[in-house]
């Protein structure tokens, strides 16, 4: 459309801009709501700021806070994932902990500026608090049985460390694609980044850390309990996050989409309490078939 | 005068062909550089030659170095020693002890045991080097072997703590020596975390020390629940 006009012509691009609005579901188009005033500027040429580019181009970068220079294996494209306070880190863990409606956790609390410290820091801590408050449970639960010996199931923290990293990690990047797919099918406005999903699915695991420490106490109802109240939080604020960006599309695919993060979430947390913290009565029915033999003999 | 500019300009002319030598007088003293024994001695004495000392003598010294840094951690007093002049033989002394002394537990009878020697290594060694890059990655102006050698030499109220628990269990593993353990390995993770943020919280910014010391914190923690967990055959 642009190359049959006269890039000379600005008056024309009001008119092409609301062209633009009016195609919408032509499936060749994808342009973001915030950068087409940029765009109309750009092919407009003659701009004050296009006088000098680099001046131009540090002004973008200044407003859009980003950088975008440094190469993937330099220090200081890591560094930017890192560019957090303290007070930021307990904002954003706050925030995944207490879904407010309406709020969307990546506009409120990330601001284009996704860590990695936070999602780094909170798998590692849920990781060993898993191993060792699991360990810890199971203690308990056979304490009073004279022919128990302790051991430290050290090798649970590596499962532990699997699973939760790899839902940390590959979760996110299934969704990235997912949604990157979608929006070359149907335009979406709101499009997440790799980092930002990677940064929601990192902090919504927070909640967990105090459940998980919660399931030590050898109840049944408190751990379901737990479950059900993390579960129902950290999955609002994933549903809530993600419901703008699949909003546009067909319902079969929100249905999907939506259904799978849930499915995943719940996945996680029935899984490892049923791996890392045995039921008391289970661990009950092994001591039977050698007791019974014991009044055999 | 104006050819030996000349070849003072070209300053290895020399070196390839001696006839040219022959043509010019020699002028100053040119023994400088490889110097006679009393000048080679004076330098020896400001660079601290170590060629004509005993083994024993540089050992000596090495421990020395050594031991003065575990009496820093000891007495944590915000001192720059333990970060002026790093290195990674203490470090590798107290992990390397600590996994010994985790040997023989009843770990080695079943698979669902405690840590094995390479995996106390890896989590001592991989730990302190995740830690480190979080402390760089957040604008720590501490170097990356500087950083390592603190959190090595930190382990050592832990290592203490292990020998300790060892000696305890010997007379048996009942409630009280529970207790006692319980005590000794939380004293201890105190004091490795306290003595460590004393030397690495200083290179931070001030909105981010929380987070700096946060990976510490959960570090000793994990090596002493490692320790505390310890049980031994019988």
């Amino acid at each position: 459309m642009a190359s049959t006009n006269d890039p000379f012509q600005f008056q024309e691009f009001e008119e092409a801009g609301n062209l633009l609005e009016a195609n919408r579901d032509a499936t060749t188009i994808s342009i973001e709501d915030d950068d087409l005033p940029d765009r109309q500027r750009k092919a407009a040429g003659f701009t004050p700021d296009d006088e000098d580019p680099l001046a131009s181009d540090d002004k973008t970068e200044l407003l859009s806070g980003q950088k975008n220079s440094a190469p993937f294996w330099s220090f200081e494209y890591y560094q930017r994932f890192f560019d957090i306070e303290t007070h930021h880190v307990k904002e954003r863990i706050i925030g995944s902990m207490l879904p407010w409606p309406g709020k969307n956790f990546i506009h409120v609390h990330l601001r284009r500026n996704p860590d990695l410290y936070g999602p780094f820091w909170i798998c590692t801590t849920l990781v060993f608090a898993l191993a060792i408050s699991g360990n810890f449970s199971n203690f308990l639960v056979k304490l009073g049985k004279p022919n128990h010996k302790y051991s430290p199931q050290f090798g649970k923290v590596t499962i532990a460390a699997t699973a939760i990293f790899s839902y940390a990690w590959f979760v996110p990047l299934a969704l990235w694609g997912c949604l990157l797919w979608r929006n070359n099918k149907i335009m979406n406005l709101v499009s997440y980044s790799f980092m930002e999903i990677v940064c929601v699915y990192g902090y919504s695991l927070a909640i967990y850390i105090p459940a998980v420490v919660l399931w030590i106490i050898p109840f049944e109802w408190l751990r379901w309990c737990s479950i059900v109240v993390a579960l129902c939080l950290s999955g609002s604020v994933l549903v809530m996050t993600f419901w703008p960006a699949v909003r546009e599309d067909h319902p079969k695919v929100i249905a999907a989409i939506m259904s799978a993060i849930v499915l995943l979430n719940v996945l996680l947390a029935v899984g490892c309490k049923a791996y890392f913290f045995s039921k008391p009565e289970a661990a009950l029915t092994p001591e039977h078939p050698a007791a019974l033999e014991l009044t055999k003999a | 005068m104006a050819v030996s500019a000349d070849e003072a300009s070209r300053p290895f002319a020399g070196l390839s062909d001696v006839s040219i030598s022959e043509d010019i007088p020699v002028e100053g003293d040119i023994s400088v550089p490889m110097g006679t024994s009393s000048s080679n001695r004076q330098r020896g004495e400001d660079e601290f030659s170590t060629l004509d000392e005993p083994v024993k003598e540089t050992i000596l010294r090495d421990l020395r170095a050594v031991g003065s840094k575990f009496i820093h951690v000891l007495y944590p007093k915000r001192s720059t020693a333990l970060l002026r002049d790093w290195d990674l033989w203490g470090p590798l002394l107290l992990c390397v002890t600590l996994a010994l002394l985790l040997q023989g537990g009843a770990a080695d009878s079943d698979d669902h045991g405690g840590p094995q020697f390479a995996e106390v290594f890896v989590i001592v060694w991989f730990g302190s080097i995740i830690i480190t890059l979080n402390s760089k990655l957040l604008g720590g102006t501490i170097s990356f072997f500087q950083s390592l050698c603190v959190l090595g030499y930190c382990i050592m109220p832990l290592t203490a703590a292990m020998a300790v628990c060892r000696i305890v269990l010997v007379g048996g593993s009942g409630t009280v020596s529970f207790i006692v353990r319980l005590v000794v390995v939380t004293a201890s993770f105190g004091w490795s975390t306290f003595a460590s943020t004393a030397f690495l919280a200083d290179s931070q910014p001030p909105g981010r020390k929380a987070l700096v010391v946060y990976p510490v914190f959960l570090f000793y923690f994990v090596i002493g629940w490692m320790v505390l967990t310890f049980s031994p055959s019988q």
